[in-house]
This record gives C-alpha cells, structure tokens and sequence, in this order.
C-alpha cells in the first residue's frame, strides 16, 4: 500500500520538477500527466492530493516567483520579463501577478530588495503561496 | 567551539540504489560501508575529502517503528524531507552535461547568480541536491 504511494509521490515529483524546470515552456496538462504516467484527471487530482494545489497554480506560482526575481535582480522591462517565465500576454501576466502578489509587478519591483540566500531557497520560500504563512493573493487562481 | 562538519545526513529507500546514484553517477567515494547489524553504516564523501562525509541512512526499524519509516518515506519521495545537500565544482556547465548525459533528473538548469553558477538535481528518492560554481576568486 504505501510503496504505491511512494512511486506515485516520485511519479507526481518528477512531472513537479518538470514545472520547476521548464517553467517558461508552454507546459500543458498532457504533457505533464505522460511525465507521471498517469490519466490527465487523475493527475490534476493526485497532485493536489499530494502537494495542496493544482498543477495549474504550481505552475503559475512558480513563473510568478521566476518574475518576482528577475524584477528583484534585473533590470529588465515587464514585457520582456512576462516572456521570460513564459507568458505570453502582458494582460495575462500582470492579472495572474496582481492576483497572486497583491500588487502591480512594477509596485512589486519598487519595494524589493535582493537577498542574500540562495536561490533554491528564495525560490520555494518566496513564491506567493496560497497556503501556510505567507501572505495569500486577493483571489485563488486555480 | 566547533571545528568543522564532519557528518551529514539523509534519507534514502534504498542503499545499493543510493550507491548507484552517489558512486556511479555523481562520482563520489564510499567512505564506510558497514554492516553494524543493526543497521548498515554507509557515508560517502566527495574523492578525497575524507573528513566530510554523507551518512546515507535508510527509514527503518529498529531505528523508526514502521509505520513512522513509512511516512518518511512518503515524505522523501515527496521531496519533503529536508534533504538536501551542496556540492561545489570547477565547471557547472561541464557537471550539468555529464550529469545529464548520465540520465540523472534535472530540477534546474544552470543559472548565473551573484555566488556563482549553479543548477540542481534530484536523487533517484526524491532528495534535493544543488551543485554550485563559486565565482573565481580575484587574481591575487
């Protein structure tokens, strides 16, 4: 019983790590769910069993979280990072920023700071969550 | 006060799995490998660095009751243990493609931070590992 959920978690882990990876690739459900070798159903649900979200908002979290350093660290105008972390509208980008930050990714980018931590840590403790401690978007996403 | 870190830990499902990975792929050296009985100590180090080495412990009993060894090995290969180690080498880009080519899971390709180049890779139960090129160091 539990050595299935384990190869389920690896299976779930690995189609999570895709995200992580190729986040500014058009990534798309199919294509997601053949990395855990599961239905597109089962997989939506399955990681939100496993990891508290859609695989939609782990996505959206993480290009948001990418955004949040390039406007940090960068220099970079807000079109040209939007199609950085793989959006492909402007409109699109700075709603999904707005909905999950709580402020435009200019305003974001006027109060940030650089840190000093690395960036895998930066990256999982910094993305806007809508779960745990930090400060939740004014509206969930997925 | 204290020296030096001598010894790391993390959780894997599976020792010889663990040696195939650490050894075969990453290229590191056993250290220890020895059956106490009640467990088998195996720590690994990276070649010649004999002074730090990594503790590759498997969730079991007599250490963990079973159901506490299943949960943890739930949530390593959830990636949420904690697990995870650093690694420094000469060449990032040249590590990633060697890696790469060796079938080894990518979480992230190299980047080029403020403290170096680096990229992360996963271990075959779920553990995290982030390998890093510090910046050269200014010609004296």
């Amino acid at each position: 019983m539990s050595r299935a959920v384990e190869e389920t978690n690896r299976r779930l882990l690995r189609a999570r790590d895709a995200m992580d990876r190729s986040y500014a690739e058009p990534l798309d459900i199919p294509a997601l769910a053949r990395i855990a070798l599961v239905s597109e159903a089962h997989f939506i649900r399955s990681f939100r069993a496993t990891f508290g979200e859609t695989p939609h908002r782990y996505l959206q979290r993480r290009r948001v979280e990418r955004s949040m350093s390039l406007l940090r660290e960068t220099d970079r105008s807000v079109t040209d990072i939007c199609m950085a972390v793989g959006f492909s509208s402007l409109g699109t980008f700075s709603r999904t920023f707005h909905g999950i930050v709580g402020e435009s990714p200019s305003a974001y980018r006027a109060r940030a700071a650089v840190t000093a931590a690395p960036t895998c840590f930066t990256r999982r403790w910094m993305r806007p969550s809508s779960f745990g401690e930090a400060p939740a978007g004014d509206r969930p996403i997925a | 006060m204290l020296n030096s870190i001598r010894l790391s830990q993390i959780y894997v499902l599976d020792q010889d799995e663990a040696l195939d990975f650490y050894v075969g792929k990453l290229g590191l050296t056993v250290h220890t490998d020895e059956d106490l009985g009640f467990m088998r100590w195996l720590t690994v180090c990276v070649p010649g660095e004999t002074d730090r080495q990594i503790l590759l412990e498997r969730p079991g009993p007599p250490g963990l009751d079973p159901a506490t060894a299943d949960q943890v090995r739930e949530l390593v290969t959830k990636g949420a243990t904690g697990g995870t180690l650093g690694f420094t080498t000469d060449d990032a880009q040249k590590t990633f493609e060697t890696l790469r080519d060796r079938g080894v899971e990518i979480t992230d390709e190299p980047t080029q931070r403020p403290y170096g180049t680096d990229f992360g890779v996963r271990d075959p139960f779920g553990n995290s590992i982030r390998i890093l090129q510090p910046p050269s160091a200014p010609a004296a």
